[in-house]
């Protein structure tokens, strides 16, 4: 009974997301003792590539197109599962596989859990973050199917095998009832969940016009930005990067805090990152309990001079 | 238009997070709950909105114990017109979607709206659940709602952006930051909720296919390390050699 990987191709090719979710298929795959096998739909450039992440064969439903309808994907992944005997499907933890596994899950009679953390042990036990970060629990799925979606940033994807040949899969496409009419994305931007990166700033910042040392700080070194809520609020910062318990969860490589004091349903969404550094000038502020660096001092003293270290460091490196 | 909104209760954001001692349940002494803020912040409002628009009601639906109806009462004071109570501990994800489906399926819904996600165990999977349990068409994370005749305009949270759709009803919906505004509810709505119905119905069968075993705490951080604010090479010294981050 294979593992089968739903590998995310909305805007015609392979997403990073996708090869996070075939290496955790892989890992999951060699702990139940079978193969991982991926599945794309609809235009997915770079399919083959999945090959060298650990998928020992892909398949691609043609007949379906790039447009999302949880129903009619749904559909397809429970279809196509059945076909190939798959008893575990993963999903990427993302507005695409958050909506499908749910429905999946019905489809195949499977237990559900999302956002894991861990590959399965002990017949199907895994681990995922739950209130907000204060905790962690350990489910354990009954049913002889199973549906996971992954916790993004956590399953480091590294190409060693080679690429798998992509062959086409024959399932019937319902009729879809949603109609996509537009997508905007922010281009040349990492978006904030799959960010590595982040740097974020909060009301410290006194006001929108003093942002561009934070923007600077994130082109130098390749990152995200993100802001606290209130910032967001009041419209200093665009609403999409609103981090923490109400806006993005995100588990980044490195957080950097500007000016933020550290409220804990800022922390919920950010206590994951694996390294946090804390700028701020109140050495009290809750935020350095939290973080790995902190650096007490006034913001605007600190961020250009972390800025200019920062360009030295690039230039030599 | 008539319409379900689906509350959960969750743990204050404040909370400090305990286990029972052999780590196997969440100790709920002293616990405060409120009603999940993206349930009654957004999906509760935008529905309120809807009929205050096109006429019509509001219903509330619950699964969870006689004492949660604390939280069901703040919606009704909020404004929704009546609210349907499942007599059962919300005991799984797909415990609680088949309840809702169940109760649903007959009294023919326009909308069914539900939070993006409970914020404590950060789950995002009843919406998906309900929706291909009532076989409809499902529009997750959306941040926008207009509605015309049977038909609606929607936007949603994707990575990086938002997409835009059109969908016609019936249709569930889970609802995320921006869809709607938080109302407080007033003096007036909190004295006519106490006359407004609540409707306890008994749980639907259904297995709870996941279930938790065990809990944990995240590792303590070992402490922070400062850094001298005139010293930023340091800084960026440390991020690149011991933490290995740039
Ligand atoms: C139900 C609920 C949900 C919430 N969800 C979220 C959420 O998702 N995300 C979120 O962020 N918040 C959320 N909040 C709000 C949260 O409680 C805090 O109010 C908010 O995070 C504070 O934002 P801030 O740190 O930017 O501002 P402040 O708390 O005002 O902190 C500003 C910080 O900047 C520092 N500072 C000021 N000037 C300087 C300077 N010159 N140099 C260096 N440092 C300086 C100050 O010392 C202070 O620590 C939520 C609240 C509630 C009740
Ligand atoms: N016990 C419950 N009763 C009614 N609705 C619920 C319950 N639990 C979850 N929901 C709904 O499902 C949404 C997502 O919850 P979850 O899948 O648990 O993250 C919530 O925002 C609610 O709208």
């Amino acid at each position: 009974m294979a593992v089968l990987v739903y590998a995310e191709s909305l805007t015609g090719s392979i997403k990073k997301s996708a090869l996070e979710a075939v290496t955790y298929g892989k890992l999951a795959a060699d702990a139940l003792g079978t193969e991982c096998i991926a599945l794309t739909i609809g235009k997915a450039d770079g399919a083959a590539s999945l090959g060298q992440y650990g998928a020992s064969k892909v398949y691609n439903v043609s007949t379906a197109d790039n447009n999302f309808d949880s129903q009619v994907y749904a559909a397809v992944v429970a279809d196509a599962a059945q076909k190939l005997g798959a008893d575990t499907v993963v999903f990427s933890h993302s507005s695409t596989g958050k909506s499908l596994a749910g429905r999946v899950a019905i489809r195949l009679e499977a237990g559900l859990v999302t956002s894991v953390l861990t590959a399965p042990t002990n017949g199907f036990e895994v681990k995922k973050g739950v209130f907000s970060g204060k905790g962690f629990a350990t489910y354990s799925i009954s049913s002889a199917n199973r549906v996971v979606t992954i916790a993004p940033n956590t399953f480091r994807p590294n190409a060693s095998g080679s690429d798998a040949t992509v062959e086409t899969l024959d399932v019937a496409v319902p009729a879809g009832r949603v109609k996509v009419t537009g997508q905007a994305t922010v281009d040349g931007v990492v978006p904030l969940p799959e960010a590595e990166l982040v740097v974020s700033a909060g009301r410290g910042m006194k006001g929108p016009e003093n942002w561009g040392m934070i923007e600077e700080m994130a082109t130098i070194l390749g990152a995200t930005t993100a802001c606290s809520r209130p910032v967001a609020d009041i419209d200093w910062r665009p609403h999409h990067e609103h981090v923490g318990q109400t806006g993005v969860a995100i588990r980044p490589n490195l957080y950097i805090a500007v000016g933020i004091s550290g409220a804990i349903q800022h922390l919920a969404g950010v206590n994951q990152s694996k390294v946090i550094v804390v700028i701020n000038k109140d050495p009290e502020a809750p935020f350095f309990k939290a973080a790995d660096y902190g650096v007490v001092g006034d913001l605007f003293d600190v961020v250009p001079r972390l800025n200019e270290a920062l360009k030295k460091f690039k230039a030599n490196n | 238009m008539k319409l379900l909104v689906c509350v959960s209760q969750t743990p204050d954001t404040t909370t400090k997070v305990k286990f029972s001692a052999d780590n196997t349940a969440f100790d709920t002494n002293g616990v405060q709950y409120i009603m999940n803020p993206y349930d009654e912040w957004y999906a509760l409002v935008r529905a309120l909105e809807l009929k205050e628009q096109l006429g019509g009601s509001v219903t509330l639906f619950h699964v969870g114990p006689k004492e949660n109806e604390t939280v069901i009462r703040k919606g009704l004071a909020i404004g929704a017109d009546s609210a349907v109570r499942v007599d059962a501990v919300a005991s799984s994800a797909t415990f609680v979607a088949k309840q809702v489906a169940a109760y649903a399926k007959a009294e023919n819904f326009d909308v069914v709206f539900m939070g993006k996600e409970t914020i404590d165990y950060n789950g995002s999977e009843v919406p998906a659940l309900t929706a291909e349990l009532l076989d409809m068409p499902f529009i997750s994370y959306a941040n926008n709602l207009k509605m015309e005749g049977n038909s609606a305009t929607l936007s949603r949270e994707i990575e990086g952006g938002k997409e835009t759709m059109e969908v016609d009803t019936p249709f569930v919906v889970s609802c995320a930051k921006d869809m709607a505004e938080q109302r407080i509810p007033n003096m007036r709505g909190i004295m006519m909720a106490k006359r407004k119905p609540i409707n306890v119905i008994a749980a639907v069968a259904a297995e709870d296919l996941a279930t938790i075993v065990r809990y944990d705490y995240p590792p303590e951080k070992t402490g922070v390390k400062l850094i001298d604010p005139e010293n930023m090479d340091e800084l960026v010294n440390l991020l690149h050699n011991e933490a290995k981050v740039i």
